[in-house]
């Protein structure tokens, strides 16, 4: 089965830590690895944006944002139970 | 981490008694733990803090809500008329951090979001108070042990580097006392200062109480205070409280409505002392508070009466019936009569009652009629510390304070019980009791003790009459004391005898007028006759000499007359 859709994510990190470096890797994994082309990701460092973590209630980092296709879903932590991630998205069948 | 300086400086908390607690507040640019239970207080004590310093302390602050969302915490606090959406323009910021609800984890993650976002609100708005309220919800999202530790141990320099006077909520298991077994254990080494709320119910009446369990480079009441989330948020009571300034104490003397009675107590009670009146039903013990009432309001005195045995106005109306008249004073607004029989909850609500209406009304003077009605309700453990603290607050505010306290009839010792045992720290103990004596119940009184005062240590009869309360001394006869009747006879026994005396005393001083008029009169002819004796003699002195001299001149002429011694003419001449 094929996605059409294009995955657009925002990923907010907090510094150069080591979960937000885990974060951006494994998110970077999975996208290469399932959506390959079709995909868009917008890095938010919150201690730069601070404001944007208070805007959109990011409290917790990493936190990865599917903004679509819908349905919006929030992820929080490293991203490293893939298998959970690609459920969450919707797309388990493709890790089958 | 900073170096402790000489005297810790303290933020106010704006709390009623855990500023006296602390002595101070909490510890400034420092973290507090605040544990305790579901619905314990732990919120209510954080936006306690943070209006107080928004309002009072122009000190902005922030609230952290990771369990309740902001809005619903402004509509709840809305009973206690707090308006915190007004403050919400810069001097109070409530952020909702309350986990999305559809939020996935995947491998782990840390606060460093919040934080950075909480960074640019601190800056923004100056704040330098800061509450997380409830962050056990957030840590218990965190995978282990571990990562919780860090992630209070990051929350924790955080705080300090933005040198925010923080208080963090949590909940508690069960058991508040112990702390080590908590997820929070940790939390609890790492703050300076840690405080435990604990609500329980002892025989169906709840109980509230806080304790500080640490507080770093500063003293503090270790004990548990109660408190009591009343109208105006947390009260917290202080017994002990360390480094209480002394009461004011006055040498100024109160009437007690009754003149006997303050001649007995060397002119009254002392102004902002407390009094004891004990006895058994119907010894009078209202009635004498009663008049206590009156004669404050006579002098113009506000003046608040509590009572729990009966209606304000059923009070007022009973005591009309022995001459003293309330209702002229409960209309001119100078006493207020409390009916405080509706009042429910523990001791320590009634109390926190009774003072915010003394406080509202700007009484100078509270009778609590008895105040043994705080034991009721399965109170009686914590009875005597409220009543305690009754007494404290009336000494710190200056207020003369009547208590009346029953006796338990049935347990028999008279004298030296009473049920709330407040008697020792009572400045005044006057006791009511009934002589069943030659068919006869009759009231005496005696003041037991009176700190500082001379007192009569005689037993009074007390006596209600339609013109008022009196006191008449008692007799004693054959080691026994008579009052009522007997009294009655033996004062007109004595009257009778008294009379008798005085008129056979009259008759004796007539008589006795009578004697020294005849000696008088006697003395009088005596004097008379010495006179007349008197003249007598002097008269028969001068005949005898003129006799004499007759003699002699007529010899002279004699010898002149016969020409005898010529020579001596001169010498006869001046004979």
């Amino acid at each position: 089965m094929t996605h059409p859709d294009i995955f657009e994510f925002r990923l907010y990190t907090a510094d150069d830590t080591l979960n937000s470096r885990q974060a951006i890797a494994n998110l970077r994994s999975i996208c290469d690895q399932y959506l390959a082309g079709r995909y868009k990701i917008e890095f938010v460092d919150v201690i730069k944006e601070p404001d944007r973590a208070m805007e959109d209630r990011i409290f917790l980092t990493p936190t990865l944002v599917k903004l679509s296709p819908y349905p919006v879903e929030r992820i929080v932590g490293t991203l490293s139970q893939t298998n959970l991630v690609l459920q969450v998205l919707g797309l388990d069948e493709l890790a089958a | 981490m900073k170096t402790i300086t000489e005297a810790r400086a303290k933020v106010s908390t704006g709390i009623a008694g855990f500023d006296e607690i602390t002595s101070g507040g909490l510890p400034l640019g420092r973290t507090t733990l605040l544990v305790g239970g579901p619905g314990s207080g732990k919120t209510i004590f954080g936006v306690q803090f943070l209006k107080y310093g928004a309002e009072v302390c122009e000190q902005p602050g922030i609230f952290v809500a990771f369990e309740e969302s902001p809005k619903r915490l402004i509509d709840n606090f809305r009973s206690f008329g707090w308006k915190l959406a007004e403050l919400q323009d810069g001097k109070l910021f409530f952020l909702d951090a309350q986990p999305m609800p559809n939020m996935i984890q995947a491998g782990n993650f840390d606060l460093s979001g919040m934080l950075a976002a909480l960074s640019a609100k601190i800056k923004q708005m100056s704040a330098v108070r800061i509450v997380f309220d409830a962050l056990d919800v957030v840590l218990a999202l965190l995978p282990d042990a571990s990562a919780r530790q860090m992630e209070m141990n990051r929350l924790h320099q955080w705080l300090l580097a933005h040198e925010l006077t923080a208080l963090i909520t949590a909940k508690a298991g069960g058991d508040d006392t112990s702390s080590a077994g908590q997820p929070f254990g940790f939390m609890q080494f790492m703050v300076d200062c840690s405080v435990v709320l604990n609500h329980r119910v002892d025989l169906g009446v709840s109980q509230r109480n806080l304790r500080v369990q640490k507080y770093r480079g500063s003293s503090f009441n270790e004990d548990e205070s109660p408190f009591v989330i009343g109208k105006n948020g947390f009260d917290v009571a202080m017994a002990r409280s360390l480094g209480r300034a002394d009461a004011k104490v006055s040498n100024e003397r109160v009437s007690t409505g009754v003149d006997r009675l303050d001649t007995m107590l060397d002119g009254g009670y002392y102004r902002g002392a407390s009094v004891l009146i004990t006895g058994f039903p119907g010894t009078a013990k209202t009635t004498l508070s009663g008049a206590f009432a009156e004669a404050c309001c006579k002098r113009g005195e506000r003046t608040m009466f509590v009572s729990f045995d009966s209606d304000g106005s059923e009070v007022v109306r009973n005591l009309t019936s022995v001459g003293i008249h309330l209702a002229r004073h409960v209309k001119s607004g100078c006493l207020r009569m409390v009916s405080a029989r509706t009042f429910t909850g523990s001791a320590e609500t009634l109390l926190v009652h009774i003072k915010t209406l003394a406080q509202e009304h700007e009484a100078l003077c509270v009778i609590v009629d008895p105040v043994s009605a705080l034991a009721k309700a399965g109170n009686e453990l914590t009875a005597h510390a409220v009543a305690e603290r009754l007494i404290d607050w009336s000494k710190g505010a200056g207020v003369t304070l009547v208590c009346t306290s029953l006796m338990d009839e049935i347990s028999g010792d008279t004298q030296n019980r009473n049920p709330l045992q407040i008697s020792t720290i009572a400045d005044t103990w006057i006791h009511l009791s009934y002589l069943v004596q030659a068919g006869e119940r009759n009231r005496g009184l005696s003041i037991i003790k009176s700190r500082g005062t001379a007192h009569s240590n005689q037993v009074r009869e007390l006596i209600l009459s339609k013109e008022g309360v009196t006191l008449a001394d008692i007799y004693t006869a054959g080691g026994e004391v008579l009052m009522g009747t007997m009294r009655w006879e033996k004062e007109s026994a004595a009257r009778f005898a008294n009379e008798v005396a005085d008129v056979a005393a009259k008759l004796k001083r007539v008589s006795l007028d009578a004697e020294e008029a005849v000696l008088k009169v006697r003395a009088k002819s005596l004097e008379t006759e010495l006179v007349a004796k008197k003249v007598e003699k002097d008269l028969l002195v001068r005949t005898t000499q003129g006799r004499k001299q007759e003699k002699s001149g007529s010899q002279q002429r004699m010898r002149l007359l016969r020409g005898a011694d010529v020579a001596k003419p001169e010498k006869a001449a001046k004979l």
